[in-house]
Formats: C-alpha cells, structure tokens, sequence
C-alpha cells in the first residue's frame, strides 16, 4: 500500500485568523479517511487545500505523490471534488452538466456520452437527465454532484459534507456509492458532522477541532479511548429480569440501568466480565433474545475528546457573530 | 456502477496526455461559454435589457432631439444610431461581470478550480458566451431604427465590419467588468461600479450633439475616449466617411483594455478563495 494524500503540519491563515494549526492528515490508497468535526472546525479548509483551491502557509501538502503548491495541475489530474455547496449547474440539465465536465476534461466525445450515461444510470438519474438541475430534489443534486466528480475517473475523491441536509435514506444511498468506489481501490476523503456516517464508511477517522487533529485511530480505537463497553442483555422472559439484574450486579460492580423495556445494561471493565456474565446466565439456565458487548458510540468520544458535544447550536450562541 | 468504475483506469494518462494537445485553452474555453449561452437561452429574460434598451434608446434620443438638433428625427438616426451601436454594446458588457461575480460564489467554480483546466478558460468562456448579448441589442437596434427611418449608406460589409468594431470593444470592456466581478463580493455592486465607468465613457462623446459648443477639457477628454473612436469609426462604416484613423484607433484600444485588463482579471479570479 502506498500513501494517497498525505499533509504534514498544514497551516492555513486568513488574516489574522489562523484555520488550520499545523493540521495531520493521511490516508493509504483505497482507504476512506473521516475527518470529523463540527462546523467551524477547519475541515472544508483542509479540503480546499488538499484540492487545490487553497494554498497553504505552512506545512508540506501531497497528493497523488506531487506536492499541491509546486505541481497543482497533476494533482488536480487524479482528484475529484464534491464541495459542501452543490458543484453543479442549476440552468444545465444533469446530461450536460456531466457532457461540461467531460470536454473540460478532454475526454473525447464518444467517450462522454458513454461514460456520462452510465453514471447517470448507476446514480438513477437516466430519467432525469434531459431535466434542468433546478428540478432536482437534494438527493438527486447530491448524486449527479458526484457523478459530476467521477467523469474522470479520479483516483483520490475528496467529499465535503456530502451528506449534510439529506434524509435518511438519501444519506444511505450516498454511503453505498462511497462503498463501491472505494471496493474498486479509489481513495476517498470524506468530511463529516455525522459521527455515525464516519464509523459507517470510514477506515481510520482523524477528528478535528478548532484547526487541529484532537485524535486519529480507527473507529473501535477511538471508541476505547473512552473506555466503558457496556454489556446489554434482553432475557427471552421478561421474568428473569430480575436474576440478571442480579448476576450483572455481582460481576460488573454495578447497578444495571434499562434503557428500553425488557432491556438491562451495564458499563463492563476488562475483557472477562462479559465472558463470565454469559457463563452465569447459561449456568442459571436463562435464555436471552439480545446479548451484546457495545461500545459507546462516536458521540460520546467526541464530548470526551473535547470537552462539548458535536452539536454546534451551543458554539453558535457562544461566539460573537 | 462497479461495472463502470471498475474499468481499466487508463483514463487519468489519457487525461494526462490529452491536456497536451494544442488548444486546451481554447477547447475549454468555448465549453464554457456554450455553457454561458446555454444558460442564457434557457433564462430569456436575461437578454430583455439588451432588448428593450435600443428601443428605448433610439425612440427617446431620436424623437427628444432629432428635430432640434438635425431637424427631423430620420435624420438624426443616422448620426445617432451607428453611435448608439457602440455605447449599446458596452452597456451590455457590464453584465458579463455582474453574471461572473455571481457565478464566484457557487461551488461550481469550485470544481473548475480543482479541475485541470487554464486558469484563464473560465473568464475566456463568460467573455464569449455573452458575445449573444451584443449581436441581439445591435440587431434589435439596426431593426428598430429602420422602421423609424435610419438607412445605412455604405454596404452591408462596412455596416457589419462597424458592428463588429463595436463588439469587439465590448469585449475588451468586459474584462474590466470581470476584474470588478473577481474583486467585489457582491454583484450588485459590481453593476454600481460598472455604471460609474460606462457612463462619461459612452455619454462623453459626440453620441448625441457636435463637440464645438463643449468645453475644452472636455474636448480633450473626447480626443482620448475610446468610444468616441468607435463611435466615429462606426459612423465612417455605416453612413460614410473618415474610417482609417478611428477604426485603427479603436483596434488599439481594444487591444491594449485587453493585454491590461485580461491578465488583473486573470490574476484577481487566482487570487480570490
């Protein structure tokens, strides 16, 4: 394997506010690198510099092996960007704005026509392709956003936020397409407020915070900075709540908690307790529907690392306008 | 979609290569101004001040001065309309800065930044695309005048040549206007700024009344304004007249707006984040 993009120490200024404080970011080829904050953390700074759009003030910055200040065009020749506000245009129709992309990119012109309609097609836009861009739903503009950024078959695919403002099952749609590109060894950088989008799609996650990587691991890593697995146990009979309330009592130390009906969990220590409680409860002869060892989810590593949960509304009231 | 992104990826050396060929900035910039065109035909009222200024123009100028000034309104047009072709074609320069400061904004200039393309290829491509503004506003013009009486007394090439004069100034306007769209943040004060500048540029010459009964400084100004240049060498090509000098003056105005204003607008759109 070897390093896709790589930034070392990256500093961004504007004036005298600095974005980015000697920021770390990496990602080996066909890995997705999350890199997690709230708004106002410096992530799309990062992006704009990783693509190009930005020049850094400090720090050394490569992507595809060529250093972003020195050869700006190589690496623009294996990136694709699909930047937090929709990259599209609203007057074209989707077929033509992939059709620009392509002569931008001197593709040729048979291959254009192929290579957009297929893109279409995989993002189930056939339909919608001789529409103007203005008719589209948010999902759809997402979608040809990026079809927009894989015209050229970037090796490297940088996604500012592609997710924000999207429902549910958009989102998942969206974290499919990141899938499949990268089981075909694309490489992608993927910024996010979604502590959950990250731990779906991402390999390793670099979490960042007023301009600074605060922690980089992978997600389980991340998750056992803070500690506390919690073992949650539902008993087939609703009956025996009681005894397992007992035995997780007697093994973990503590006082289980039932956070849904019919449900009990605990915080466990070390990495035996969970395989004794599951003993005990064969021993007693209690059958369970639910029995897992959870790791606490990103949310919590985010509070812990920072000290304020990722919900910005809080900072918002905070800083000055 | 595995099928298609797993293909050979051969595409970025094609890429790579194909960037090599010759006339990259052209090829990019003419797909960027089809882009301007297209949008502007799908958004028809964008071209409604270059249709109803000429009307508004000639019918206002002609009927509140044509008797006065050359007795009857027939007459006039024939001074006033090869003049009215060039300060026409400059207003309507003003909005390829106003459409490029609002264009900055989206993130679609974003993806042509990261994209490897000339850096000049986006401001090329909105110079050409409104090049439809131009040819509507002097073909309104000619049409309308001529229902009121004005005639062209050369041929139809010197007429042509003289429109294309006044187009080609217009251009080189326009980078100007593209400086103040890359510079300004908001394009509502990129049309404010434009309109300081077009106005004694094209209201400061001998458009509408003879220089004789102006004061001296601002004959002076006259003798250096580029519109008046254009505006005579149209009338030379329309009506008759002299026609080497003006037009060889108004080609080097056009040229040197151009070599100035083209590489600070160039620089001012790198520049801008």
């Amino acid at each position: 394997m070897s390093t896709a993009f790589q930034a070392e120490g990256l500093v961004k200024r504007f004036g005298d506010f600095t974005a980015l404080h000697g920021v770390d970011l990496a990602a080996e080829e066909g890995t997705v690198l999350g890199v997690l904050g709230p708004n106002g953390a410096g992530k799309t700074t990062a992006v704009r510099v990783l693509s190009t759009l930005l020049r850094p003030d400090g720090g050394t910055v490569t992507v595809a092996g060529n250093d972003v200040v020195r050869h700006p065009d190589r690496v623009r020749r294996a990136i694709g960007l699909t930047g937090q506000f929709a990259s599209v245009d609203d007057d074209l129709t989707g077929m033509e704005n992939l059709t620009l992309i392509g002569r931008l990119l001197d593709l040729r012109g048979g291959e254009i026509k192929s290579r957009a309609k297929r893109l279409l097609a995989d993002f189930d836009l056939t339909e919608a392709a001789k529409r103007t861009v203005k008719t589209y739903s948010g999902g759809m503009r997402r979608r040809l956003d990026l079809a927009a950024s894989l015209m050229g078959r970037p090796r490297i695919v940088f996604l500012d936020e592609p997710t924000t403002g999207l429902d549910p099952a958009k989102r998942e749609e969206l974290w499919g397409v990141v899938r499949r590109l990268v089981n075909d060894g694309t490489t992608v950088l993927l910024t996010t407020q979604y502590l959950e989008e990250a731990d779906a799609l991402a390999d390793a996650i670099s979490v960042i915070d007023h301009g600074r990587v605060i922690a980089h691991g992978t997600p389980a890593e991340l998750k056992r900075i803070v500690g506390g697995q919690s073992i949650v146990v539902r008993p087939s009979d609703p009956a025996d709540l009681d005894r397992v309330d007992r035995i997780l009592s007697e093994f973990t130390g503590r006082k289980p908690e039932s956070p849904q009906r019919g449900v009990l969990a605990v915080p466990a220590d070390g990495d035996l307790v969970f395989t004794a409680v599951v003993s005990e409860l064969a021993l007693a002869g209690i059958g369970v529907t639910e029995l897992s060892l959870q790791l606490p989810d990103l949310d919590d590593v985010f509070f812990k690392l920072t000290g304020h949960t990722t919900s910005n509304d809080n900072e918002k009231a905070e800083v000055p306008a | 979609m595995t099928a298609v992104l797993t293909e050979p990826s051969t595409t970025v050396d094609a890429i790579a290569s194909a960037a090599k060929r010759p006339f990259a900035l052209a090829r990019h910039s003419l797909a960027l101004a089809w882009r301007n065109l297209v949008k502007t035909m799908r958004n028809p009222e964008q071209l409604l001040d270059v249709t109803l200024q000429p009307i508004i123009f000639t019918a206002m100028f002609g009927f509140l001065l044509g008797g006065a000034l050359a007795g009857d309104t027939a007459a006039y047009l024939q001074t006033l309309v090869p003049a009215l072709a060039v300060m026409l074609t400059l207003f309507a320069s003003i909005q390829s800065g106003v459409n490029f400061s609002s264009d900055l904004k989206t993130g679609l200039f974003d993806r042509f930044r990261s994209m490897p393309i000339g850096r000049s290829a986006p401001l090329i491509g909105a110079v050409l695309g409104d090049g439809i503004r131009y040819v509507v506003t002097i073909v309104v013009l000619i049409g309308f005048s001529s229902i009121l009486g004005f005639r062209i007394e050369t041929d139809p090439l010197s007429a042509l040549a003289g429109c294309l004069l006044a187009i080609g100034l217009g251009f080189a306007l326009s980078w100007v206007f593209l400086l103040l769209g890359a510079v300004m943040k908001e394009p509502g004060s990129v049309q404010g700024v434009a309109f300081i500048v077009i106005f004694p540029l094209t209201f400061g010459t001998n458009m509408l009344t003879p220089v004789d009964t102006m004061p001296g400084w601002l004959q002076a100004w006259m003798n250096v304004n580029p519109a008046v240049h254009a505006m005579d060498a149209a009338r030379g090509l329309m009506i008759g007249g002299p026609v080497a000098g003006p037009v060889t003056a108004t080609l080097l105005w056009t040229a040197g707006i151009i070599a100035v204003f083209a590489p600070l607008a160039v620089r001012a759109y790198r520049r801008r984040t």
